[in-house]
């Protein structure tokens, strides 16, 4: 028999239908994979008998001819979504042994359409991080290797050699969706956390609008920024996530009551016509040129498609990323204030509440996060509000304002690389100066500061071997249209799945 | 801007994490690190630009003001370091 757990989730809920194999079957191939997949260190809880349950309902579904839409598909569910009766971290001590006693909305909906869950993954603390470094649960590997690099399985379980990151925040679903432990994942992004750790990974993740998908029990981070999507194998993989993901809320304010397409009808959909903006602000200065020779390739892609290429100025584009890094952490000091040690979680034991409080927060939270808490703290105390914060959200609507010009002119979609280089090495960066690190995100961060749309694809890989990505962000609401385009990339650059599953 | 040592330990307070003396000074680097990277801001020319309130236009949603919540008391604390009688418990705040 095929490795099933080398399908796609579209050839795989293909497979089911046609009853190649079962639902159990393709967990079992999953859950074996997961297992021998430990030394990536991509899950932090697996969940075999839960999926077991749930391929077995499946199959009796599927048996039926009532199959639902992901009916019997196993996924990876990034630990910052909220799962009933299942161990929720954030990948924070402080979360400490959280068993939540609700389901997230989108986590819901995937249940709903007949998913399967094969446990929680891995992710930076809080989802604040590029490289998934920050969690309490460790480091996780990225399947993909160097030429000639020295990383190999290790004895004792884990890898030997300086294995690379996977990007972050959502390490482990990007890690695992590449390595087959999952069919697809969900994930988060606030700055880049779903584009940027698939480009590194060689796998395709959406970023929707901001009100797309619920964030009800989504642990937050950056509420005005946080967006749930997918990271899944294909183009199309992503629509079938999304579709799922996807859909009002009544329990958030910030869904957005709208109809939820059929994305997987806008795969393969004619790009012809199509205005292609491409902004001459992301010509850094020192871009890697392999990264430029990327995007040229992008353009001559959707050129050839029929797509219309325009240059196009978003001039405050420099400007998102330091806006960013006083948004971000302001409403990060703010969310994170409710962990007190009080109502759940870790507690330290304080001669005082307020000894109690700081105590049980020092030990709780990693460094990244106290940095983030502190610089949101330091940006919304007296004084300071109107220089940092109050001038931060008045360059956010000049960020959206340039967007908003290039649409109105008639622009369907800006084309950009998605991260600066191809993955690094673990410990390369930010160790002295955590700017090196949020650097990542330069190409990424402006799309969470308009709320737009944004998927990042694998579209080469570099001299060293490794997958880059390139991104297309679209109007709001228009995910379809980066569906179309996303396609049009994966046809013509083919895909980059990992050959060798060295790991085990 | 940048943060003397004094400000570091104004803040840590204020976000209630207690810092150890030794630990002060490379937190004052880094912060100091991400408040330096933010001063280009002030290039920005932001005079009559209205501060972000909400990324997606959109009007607030209301509900009717009626309770569809409740008597979950037990799943509420299942959760806390320390409860009694459905209390969350604390050291002691009142003297």
């Amino acid at each position: 028999m095929t490795d099933l757990t080398r399908l796609t989730l579209t050839e795989a809920r293909d497979g089911l239908k046609t009853k190649s194999f079962s639902a159990t079957e393709l967990t079992k191939a999953h859950i074996a994979a997961v297992e021998k997949g430990r030394a990536l260190n991509a899950y932090v809880l697996e969940t075999p008998d839960h999926a077991l349950k749930q391929a077995a309902a499946s199959d009796e579904k599927l048996a039926k001819g009532e199959a639902r839409p992901l009916e019997g598909l196993p996924l990876g569910i990034k630990d910052l979504f909220a799962t009933e009766g299942v161990r929720t971290t954030a990948c924070s001590k402080i979360l400490g042994n959280f068993v939540p006693p609700y389901e997230s909305t989108v986590s819901s909906q995937l249940w709903r359409d007949g998913a399967v869950m094969l446990g929680k993954l891995n992710n930076d603390e809080f989802a604040m991080g590029s490289s998934n470094e920050t969690s309490a649960f460790g480091n996780v590997v990225n399947p993909w290797r160097r030429k000639g690099s020295n990383v190999s399985a290790g004895q004792g379980g884990g890898v030997e050699g300086n294995h690379l990151v996977p990007g972050g925040s959502s390490g482990g679903s990007a890690s695992a969706v590449a390595a087959g432990l999952c069919l697809a994942a969900t994930a988060t992004d606030t700055g880049g956390s779903i584009r940027q750790p698939a480009a590194f990974t060689g796998t395709v993740g959406i970023k929707p609008t901001y009100g797309r998908c619920s964030r009800w029990g989504i642990v937050a981070f950056a509420s005005s920024l946080d967006q749930a999507g997918p990271i899944g194998k294909t183009v199309r993989d992503c629509a079938a996530m999304l579709r799922s993901m996807a859909g009002h809320d009544p329990k958030d304010t910030t869904s957005v009551d709208a109809p939820v397409p059929d994305y997987e009808q806008a795969v393969g959909r004619s790009v012809k016509g199509m205005k292609i903006g491409i902004p001459k602000e992301y010509r850094l200065e020192g871009l890697n040129p392999e990264i430029d020779a990327l995007w040229q390739k992008g353009i001559d892609w959707l050129k050839a498609a029929g797509a219309e290429i325009v240059e196009i100025s978003l001039p405050h584009t420099k400007y998102a990323l330091p806006a960013y890094y006083i948004v971000a952490p302001a409403e990060a000091s703010s969310n994170l204030a409710r962990y007190d040690g009080v109502r759940y979680g870790l507690r330290e034991q304080g001669k005082d509440i307020v000894e109690m409080y700081e105590k049980t927060r020092a030990a709780g939270f990693g460094a990244e996060v106290k940095r983030r808490i502190m610089i949101g703290t330091y940006v919304l105390s007296a004084g300071y509000y109107d220089a940092y914060y109050l001038r931060a959200q008045k360059v956010r609507t000049l960020i959206k304002r340039d967007f908003e010009t290039v649409y109105a002119a008639g622009i369907d979609a800006v084309l950009t690389p998605a991260t600066p280089s191809a993955a690094f090495g673990i410990g390369e960066k930010g160790s002295a100066d955590p700017v090196e690190m949020y650097l990542n995100d330069v190409f990424t961060v402006t799309v969470n500061m308009a709320g737009l749309p944004g998927i990042a694809v694998p579209a080469g890989l570099d001299a060293q071997g490794l997958p880059l990505g390139l991104q297309l962000i679209g109007r709001p609401f228009d995910e379809e249209t980066l569906f179309s385009l996303g396609e049009v990339i994966e046809q013509a650059a083919g895909r980059f799945p990992v050959t060798e599953k060295w790991w085990g | 801007m940048s943060v003397d040592l004094a400000t570091v330990k104004r803040v840590a307070h204020l976000a209630r994490i207690a810092v150890p003396e030794a630990d002060l000074p490379k937190l004052q680097g880094e912060i100091n690190a991400i408040l330096g990277f933010v001063e280009q801001l002030g290039e920005v020319n932001v005079d009559g630009v209205e501060p972000m309130t909400s990324v997606m236009p959109m009007a607030m949603k209301q509900r009717e003001d009626v309770v569809n919540d409740g008597e979950i008391a037990d799943e509420i604390i299942a959760n806390a370091p320390a409860s009694e009688d459905d209390y969350f418990m604390v050291p002691k705040v009142i003297e």
